[in-house]
């Protein structure tokens, strides 16, 4: 059945970016509105598409080549593309009214609600594209928004600082991803994903090139869900305004990548190899963040490192080949880190935007909404039981014990180290006594931002049990109901939240200090080395190049010719008068024996 | 016009030629180009063009050398000192007048009328004078008038470059 | 019998002559002069062809005479012009040496 549900969902964020860049920059409250209603407006339409199945929306052909290469504007509208249009309009509406709040007293409100806008578009037309090509088009344009948006206060070096990195690190992950869609674009002639599947034997009888394929393809995803190697922009990000982190950072942007893997799914699962690779990324990604997590002061860095962290365990689940896993704990990620960013928001502008936890403390007494609902999202977080969280990281614990032993080691290790930051975090900023001036006199925030925590903590709690989610999406059925791996998970998560309270209680400053953990593994350091190194001998090259090539060969080779020749023929001007009758007799005899005896 | 003539007054014309070139006295050479001239006219003679043999000898020996003659006595021009021969430019030149030569040589010889002999002429009433008179002052008018404001203008020249410059 | 070949060969012999006298001699005079030589040279092959070319009224063809006519006009002009310059020269440089008036060049 055809509707145009989905083609209004996709462009009201549009229409509504373009009218507040157009018409109203200086009306800051009406931009707001207008960005707000216009993403409830999405909401509703997703809500509607949600509940009808097999709809399908008329598509637009954009570029037409025959059977080399087209391209058309059409969407997909299976059970993840709904479900994820819910999830993404649904948190996005819930962080624009929240922003309302959060963004109340600020300057460039107009500019921050365009930009908020122009990115739900983007946001809405990944998950909505039915193509590579009109994928990678939004995926550009929500790193583009995240620039954007990372760098609002841009006055500030350091915020646009962390602009430019995000953009330049997705920026390498996606000229992987550009070499990836090519590649499957030569083998199979398609880039519709429809079309893509039923020719993957194309590509299967190739496992190599496969491989590759599927590898660079992965390439965007570790860009745009800031895994190891590429995770060095996701903490710089923080720079920019809490609801954005908490939209961007942990709800949506950085689930595009995985969402980006299942959706294509069929290639990747496709190649053994390359799904080991993907799991061990994630692996590896889960463990550093964990670790570099544990020594941090800044709420907003540590609820950072705890987004890499839980997107490795998303990959971990892709590698592992569950998308239904995967997806599952994207959801209710989704959910509770948004929740924890919210509610680190709603601190952090109540202490009149003071961020290191070593200042805050005692907030449980000031802020009781915020105290209680942050608690929440935290138990999710480590996966407590009854809480979504333990749903759907024991799902993917489970996965990785019956496939890969190594990986659930050092995932259940993880576990451990994340309920220890967590708890860390919790005990050091909301209990004993307050660290500041600023936590002394702060109060809890207005209903605006606080509602938005209410129900986000309602569905942290609740979003993980079979009769919500259920409808949302396909949970992963285990075999037989293990009891060793719960039991295990529960052990860590209760050691680590033991060690944490038992460290930190009645702390006023950081006892341990692990510095390669404080500067995290010095990768920063080493990508700046790197980077110098390259320029440096990239510089000199080009500097041989131009010193001794173009000006010595080219130019001065030009000049200095013309001079030498210049100087050959000046000698004809002799100034001596005979020398010319010489020569004109000379000319005149060659010319009477090529006129008459030839 | 009998072939003794014709090789005596060409003789004379060559001879004195070579003596202009030759001489090493301005003066000498001057007069030397005088009596070639002298030649020529009578050569010109020969060949029935009586008007352009007059012309010859009062324009050019008359008028022509005598201010040759003027000028050099103004210079006061002494005979030419030796300086050192650069006999590689001397022997070029000579080259090139030698090869000049030989060319003319060939394409006189192998032309097929220079072996034609005096053509005879009609009786005719007017004279060469009247011919020329008539040829210039009709369908060469426009040129002639030219040639009169080229002389006027030599003259013009030659005087503006004899003034001494004004203090 | 003489031929109009041989006005032609004296002719070209005066004119070689001419022409070496302008590339041998160092004295400006003397330049000129040889110049005169080649100009009447070229006059006698000119009357030499006016002569043997004879119109069917019998008359030779004057227009070659016209012509000389003209070249001794503009022979002499140039003589007078040429002459000045070379005493102004000599007023400006003392000699009338070829080899020391070598100024214009590079």
């Amino acid at each position: 059945m055809k509707s145009a549900l989905p083609w209004y969902a996709l462009l009201l964020p549009l229409v509504s970016a373009g009218a507040i860049t157009l018409f109203t920059r200086r009306l800051k409250t009406l931009s707001s509105l207008i960005s707000v209603a216009a993403v409830l407006g999405s909401f509703v339409c997703s809500c509607l598409i949600f509940g009808q199945k097999g709809l399908s929306a008329p598509e637009l052909k954009w570029i037409d080549f025959g059977t080399v290469f087209t391209v058309p504007f059409g969407f997909v509208l299976d059970d993840l593309s709904r479900m994820m249009l819910v999830l993404v309009s649904g948190i996005g509406a819930l962080i624009h009214i929240y922003s309302l709040g959060y963004m109340r007293d600020d300057e460039g409100k107009s500019r921050y609600f365009a930009a908020l806008s122009l990115f739900m578009f983007a946001m809405l037309g990944i998950v909505l594209a039915n193509n590579f090509v009109m994928l990678f088009i939004f995926w550009e344009l929500v790193a583009f928004t995240s620039y954007v948006l990372i760098g609002h206060w841009f006055e500030r070096d350091a915020a646009a600082d962390a602009a430019n990195k995000a953009f330049f690190t997705n920026r390498i992950g996606d000229f992987g991803f550009m070499l990836g869609i090519l590649l499957v674009w030569m083998s199979t002639r398609s880039v519709v994903f429809a079309d893509i599947a039923p020719r993957l034997s194309i590509l299967t009888s190739h496992p190599a090139f496969l491989t590759i394929a599927a590898l660079l393809i992965f390439c965007g995803a570790v860009g745009k869900s800031a895994q190891f190697p590429l995770h060095v922009w996701l903490p710089d990000a923080m720079e920019g305004p809490t609801p954005i982190s908490a939209l961007i950072h942990a709800a949506t942007m950085v689930a595009a990548g995985v969402y980006m893997l299942v959706r294509v799914g069929f290639i990747i699962q496709a190649s053994p190899s390359a799904l080991l690779v993907i799991a061990w990324i994630g692996t590896i990604s889960a463990l550093l963040a964990a670790l570099i997590a544990t020594q941090q002061s800044d709420i907003k860095r540590i609820l950072a490192y705890s987004t890499i962290s839980q997107l490795g365990y998303m990959m971990i689940a892709v590698g592992l080949a569950s998308n239904e896993a995967a997806i599952f704990h994207l959801f209710t990620h989704a959910f509770f880190k948004a929740l924890l960013f919210l509610g680190a928001g709603s601190i952090i502008i109540m202490l009149r935007h003071e961020q290191n936890i070593w200042k805050m403390g005692g907030l449980a007494r000031h802020l009781p909404i915020t105290f209680l609902t942050f608690v929440v999202g935290a138990l999710a977080l480590i996966g407590f039981p009854l809480f979504s969280g333990f749903f759907s990281k024991d799902t993917i614990l489970a996965l990785a014990y019956d496939h890969n032993m190594p990986i659930f080691v050092v995932a259940l290790f993880t576990a451990f180290l994340t309920a220890f930051y967590i708890l860390r975090l919790v005990v050091v900023v909301f209990f004993a006594k307050p660290r500041s001036d600023a936590a002394r006199a702060s109060d809890e925030s207005p209903l605006v931002m606080t509602g938005p925590l209410i129900v986000l903590a309602l569905l942290a709690w609740l979003g993980g049990y079979g009769f919500f989610a259920r409808h949302f999406l396909a949970i992963p059925h285990e075999k037989e109901l293990l009891l060793i791996v719960p039991v295990l998970a529960i052990t860590a998560m209760i050691l680590g939240a033991g060690l944490a309270i038992a460290l930190y209680r009645n702390r006023t400053s950081e006892p341990i200090e692990v510095d390669l953990l404080r500067r995290l593994f010095y990768i920063d350091e080493f990508y700046r080395w790197l980077l110098d190194w390259t320029q440096e001998l990239l510089a000199s090259i080009s500097a041989f190049f131009d010193r001794w090539i173009i000006d010595a060969g080219a130019v001065r080779g030009v000049s200095g010719g013309t001079w030498g020749i210049g100087a050959l023929l000046r000698l004809i001007q002799m100034g001596n008068l005979q020398a010319y009758a010489f020569l004109f007799g000379l000319g005149i005899v060659a010319l009477i024996y090529f006129a008459v005896f030839r | 016009m009998s072939p003794i003539l014709f090789w005596f007054f060409a003789l004379l014309m060559l001879v004195f030629g070579v003596a202009v070139v030759v001489n090493r006295n301005p003066i000498a050479s001057a007069l030397n180009l005088v009596v070639s001239f002298l030649g020529l006219a009578a050569l010109f003679m020969s060949l029935d063009a009586f008007f352009i043999g007059i012309i010859q000898v009062l324009v050019y020996a008359g008028a022509v050398m005598v201010l040759f003659l003027f000028i050099i006595m103004l210079l006061d021009l002494r005979a030419e000192r030796l300086r050192k021969i650069n006999w590689v430019a001397s022997a070029g030149g000579v080259a090139v007048a030698l090869a000049l030569l030989i060319q003319i040589f060939y394409v006189i010889g192998h032309l097929t009328f220079s072996k034609q002999t005096f053509p005879p002429l009609a009786r005719s009433e007017i004279d060469d004078v009247h011919n020329i008179g008539l040829l210039l002052f009709g369908n060469y008018n426009l040129p002639f008038q030219i040639i009169g404001v080229l002389v006027l203008v030599a003259t013009i020249g030659a005087v503006l470059l004899s003034k001494r410059e004004r203090r | 019998m003489v031929t109009l070949g041989h006005y032609l060969i004296v002719s070209g012999i005066l004119f070689a002559i001419g022409f070496a006298g302008v590339m041998l001699r160092r004295s400006l005079i003397i330049i000129f002069m040889s110049l005169e030589l080649m100009l009447n040279a070229a006059n006698l092959s000119l009357v030499a062809f006016s002569r043997f070319h004879v119109q069917p009224s019998g008359v030779p063809d004057y227009n070659a005479q016209v012509f000389v006519f003209f070249i001794i006009t503009v022979g002499a002009a140039e003589v007078a012009v040429g002459l000045a310059i070379i005493v102004a020269l000599f007023r400006a440089r003392q000699t009338t040496h070829v080899e020391d008036i070598n100024t214009l060049k590079f």
